[in-house]
């Protein structure tokens, strides 16, 4: 029967990555309901579970690609692959509407800009004090700081190796907790009430899960403008990662 | 159609990368320059026309929204395949840029809403213009 099993999942690798991970995403959920009442989002926990069965994919077979090591799983490898990633992270601009965009004017696209710029540099100082000295890493590891997207994106595209990119990961998904957590927190701080003033946030926050969790458990009418502008991030991210930014970090290696 | 729609979205995605790799070319790197962000572009810009010219039906658009909500679990894929091993021996560069950035957005945050003068801004419930 195991045999019958492993089989089926062998030979029907990427349809049972779907498996694998819409079962993941359905525990998550149960997770976030029950255990934190829903203000860490079920999408933040399904990436946590998922770095944590990477943790175990690499012990048990001791290689660089996580559960997309064992046999068994390794459709993971094709659905999680750069792309199925990437042809998925273009689809999400499809849901963006440029004309509501154009009414967080100009402040919207500072905060946008400070928001991809300030992490990185965050990102990039403190990789910088641990020791990274290349350019690729810096650049990956400050990239994730912006959102745990743009990181690997970033890394992909400049050619960063596994462990960077997991680390990039790590701190963009650590980022987008943090987020969720501390939005309804600090809302008071951070004047938290027109729809400007949640674009503003959006666009610096960046971080889309980060941004409507944090906004939802702040004031349920903020979450769509906070979102609209947090879904620009990612785009500005990618773009300027493996170009501008990139070519700025390597700019300060060399000298 | 749904395929149309998943066909745009496949356009859309091989242009972009191919863009990116052409920009990459002419900046003198090996490496994509933006591919992504420039597919996300093109996308947006072609749903603008499509709709305006009345071309794209929602079947059509639910084969790019499909994958549009597919992309957190694709993210959770793309996490189960990460050399965390290797990440958790450096954890504190996560947890330093990830603390260091959330305080600094914060508090541009704090000091951008500042600037705005309170009683000008329109209540949530209305539409300006």
């Amino acid at each position: 029967m195991a045999e019958v099993l492993e089989k089926a999942a062998k030979e029907n690798g990427l349809v049972t990555a779907f498996a694998v991970v819409g079962l993941v995403v359905l525990v998550s959920g149960c997770l976030s309901r029950k255990l934190t009442f829903g203000r860490v989002q079920g999408s933040a926990i399904a990436i946590l579970i998922g770095l944590a069965l990477a943790w175990v994919g690499g012990q048990v077979t001791g290689g660089s690609k996580g559960l997309a090591d064992l046999a068994l799983f390794s459709g993971i490898g094709l659905m999680g692959g750069n792309m199925l990633r990437d042809f998925a992270i273009v689809a999400t601009a499809f849901e963006v509407h440029p004309e509501e965009a154009k009414r967080a004017g100009w402040v919207g696209a500072i905060a946008l800009l400070l928001g991809t710029v300030l992490p990185f540099i965050v990102g990039v100082s403190v990789a910088r004090a641990f020791g990274y000295t290349d350019a690729v890493s810096l650049t990956t590891i400050g990239a994730g700081a912006v959102t745990y997207i743009v990181g690997p994106v970033t890394g992909a595209a400049i050619g960063a190796s596994s462990d960077v990119m997991a680390l990039s990961i790590a701190t963009g998904v650590m980022k987008a907790i943090l987020v969720m957590v501390s939005t309804p927190l600090a809302a008071r701080f951070m004047r938290l009430k027109t729809p400007r003033s949640a674009m503003v946030f959006g666009g610096l926050a960046g971080t889309v899960s980060g941004v409507s969790a944090g906004l939802a458990a702040t004031d349920r009418k903020l979450v769509p403008y906070g979102a609209l502008v947090a879904t620009f991030h990612t785009g500005l991210g990618c773009l300027l990662g493996p170009s501008v930014l990139y070519f700025a970090v390597k700019l300060f290696t060399t000298h | 159609m749904i395929i149309y729609g998943t066909a745009l979205l496949a356009g859309c995605h091989l242009l972009g990368i191919i863009l990116g790799d052409l920009l990459g070319q002419a900046l003198g790197m090996t490496t994509n320059v933006g591919g992504v962000g420039i597919a996300m572009l093109l996308l947006i810009g072609s749903r603008l026309y499509l709709h305006r010219h009345g071309l794209l039906c929602a079947t059509s658009e639910n084969g790019v929204n499909y994958w549009g909500a597919i992309y957190i679990p694709v993210v959770v894929a793309m996490a189960m395949q990460q050399n965390v091993v290797a990440a958790l021996r450096s954890g504190r560069v996560a947890v330093f840029s990830a603390v260091g950035s959330v305080v600094i957005c914060a508090l541009f945050v704090a000091f951008i809403n500042r600037l705005e003068p309170e009683p000008s801004g329109p209540p949530p419930e209305d539409q300006p213009k």
